[in-house]
């Protein structure tokens, strides 16, 4: 058995490389970069920016501003960086979006949410955090960007409960 | 099978809140395994809200979402007995849908 | 520093006092008395954290940090164990191949009775819980029996707590030297120090409710197993009683013992017993 799996595993991370050469490649090509309002597609190259800044700019090709109309909730300090409850609340009118970004994840965008009109502009969700992070929360209203931040403390789990 | 889908949609008169809770495993891909080997990503992607013939609130999702995905919302134009579809699908292509009513 | 270690001495003390106060038997240190061991457990806990409801020492840490009770409130809006509960009803409600069912093991069909186990079994001359009764019933009925930590486990015991939820803790210990024995190495093994860290259960879980080991704010046990069986993020999953007293000796560089054990048995025993009066507030969600 372990003498088989050898190679069957080498051979699968050589596939696996594949695929992602072939997807790295894909995103060269000048494609116009997706934006999460203007449409109902799923905003893959704004999912696979690892910082956030390149995120925003895929998401929504623009930089937002801070506003004190965008209210974040999130814990100080996550129970488990696995399961942390995050919401957002806005008074801002003519939302049409809401996005989360984790500034220290593998990868930036979180989640993003488009919002119709009729829809409260809020939504609670429940994130991973890979460690102590910078949260960001974008709003788009009215064609422009606004965001809030907050700092939330992650601890590994060991002990408890 | 029970749906992987659970929802809450309750009308407080012109506000409908919406809770909904997804049986979804969304692996990362960046965790191994007990062997070593690393699990594939396997994500929720897209998760859609239809009332009355229309997109009330659609999430976009990556690998970040918590297991067993959460999300809560509210809108308006709904009433009582109205029907609230949800489906989701993700980047293996699999899906799923259900259909609740507003209580 | 000096402030803490001087609180922890003053606790300790107090909590002393407490146990000599309501224990007038505590020079006969022979004689195995658990209706005053109960008393003195929970008026040290209602001692400690007079600012915490008596009820709500079922919450574990939650009951200790408000903080953390936000994050789990939001999380009991939709709570991650439903998954679980519901398989378990559908479970619970499914007949094994010979057609019969679960209900058909327990009394009152199984339903609103979790505040009743572990029970002393005196024919058996042991601790039986609700675990080992769920295997021995799936065996009986030519059934195999469920990992003791896992899955299906844990769904089964979060249905049957659910349908006991707000009832009291109402264990007994009948008028059996076996079953005082029982009672009393449960104890036993609940003081006692083990492992690489000499850690014993009551080391944290006694002198250090709501105190942060590493990240994490330290359960009270009083009332832990009032919650069980539990989700835990950590986890990513359910757990049950079994699952939690495994974890506890390996996080403590103890060697666990087998699930089901007799010592396990007599430690789920004796902290049951001690939260008599306690609601059940199983299944429960954790960090």
């Amino acid at each position: 058995m372990t003498t088989t799996s050898g190679p069957l595993a080498t051979r699968r991370l050589i596939l696996q490389g594949a695929a992602s050469v072939a997807l790295l490649g894909l995103g060269n090509l000048p494609f116009a970069p997706a934006h999460a309002a203007a449409n109902d597609k799923y905003p893959e190259e704004a999912f696979k920016q690892k910082n956030e800044a390149d995120a925003i700019k895929a998401l929504y090709g623009r930089n937002a501003e801070p506003s004190n109309k965008v209210k974040l909730d999130a814990p100080e300090i996550a129970e488990n960086g696995g399961v942390v409850p995050v919401s957002v609340t806005t008074t801002l009118d003519k939302v049409s979006s809401i996005s989360f970004f984790v500034t220290e994840n593998p990868f930036a965008l979180a989640a993003s949410y488009k919002i119709a009109e009729g829809t409260i502009p809020g939504v609670a969700n429940r994130l991973k955090m890979a460690k102590t992070t910078k949260l960001v929360a974008i709003v788009e209203a009215d064609g422009k960007l606004y965001s809030a931040t907050k700092e939330v403390k992650v601890t590994v789990g060991g002990c408890g409960g | 099978m029970a749906s992987s889908i659970r929802v809450r949609a309750t009308s407080n008169g012109d506000i409908t809140e919406v809770q909904a809770l997804i049986q979804h495993p969304m692996d990362t891909g960046l965790v191994k395994d007990p062997k070593g080997e690393v699990i594939p990503a396997h994500y929720i992607q897209q998760l859609t809200f239809e009332c009355n013939g229309k997109d009330v609130f659609v999430a976009d999702w990556g690998t970040a979402v918590s297991k067993d995905p959460y999300v809560k919302f509210s809108f308006k134009g709904a009433k009582k007995g109205d029907d609230l579809k949800i489906s989701w699908t993700d980047n293996k292509g699999a899906s799923d849908t259900t259909t609740a009513k507003i209580a | 520093m000096k402030t803490r270690s001087a609180l922890l001495l003053g606790s300790l003390s107090a909590a002393l006092a407490a146990f000599a106060l309501t224990s007038p038997r505590v020079i006969a240190a022979d004689k195995v008395d658990p209706v005053a061991d109960a008393k003195a457990f929970q008026n040290f806990f209602f001692q400690k954290f007079p600012e915490v409801k008596h009820e709500d020492f079922v919450n574990g840490p939650y009951s200790m940090n408000a903080d953390m009770k936000r994050q789990w409130q939001e999380k009991e809006e939709f709570p991650p164990y439903e998954f679980a509960l519901d398989a378990g009803k559908e479970m619970f409600a499914t007949p094994f191949k010979n057609g019969k069912t679960y209900a058909d093991c327990f009394p009152n069909g199984g339903v609103g009775i979790r505040q009743n186990y572990p029970y002393f079994d005196e024919k058996e001359g042991k601790v039986v819980t609700l675990e080992l009764a769920l295997n021995r019933c799936r065996e009986a009925n030519g059934e195999q029996p469920y990992s003791y930590v896992k899955d299906e486990m844990a769904s089964l015991t979060a249905y049957m707590a659910f349908t006991s939820r707000g009832k009291p803790m109402e264990i007994r210990i009948p008028d059996d030297p076996r079953a005082l024995a029982a009672f009393e190495n449960g104890k036993r093994y609940f003081y006692t120090r083990r492992g690489q860290m000499n850690f014993s259960c009551a080391s944290c879980h006694v002198q250090s409710p709501g105190e942060r080991i590493r990240a994490e704010v330290l359960a009270p046990a009083l009332g832990i197993l009032n919650a069980m069986p539990i989700y835990r993020s950590e986890w990513s999953g359910m757990g049950t009683i079994s699952r939690r007293f495994v974890t506890c000796n390996s996080q403590t560089r103890a060697v666990p013992l087998e699930p089901q054990s007799d010592e396990y048995r007599d430690v789920e025993y004796f902290l049951s017993y001690v939260a008599n009066g306690l609601p059940i507030s199983g299944p429960g969600a954790r960090p």
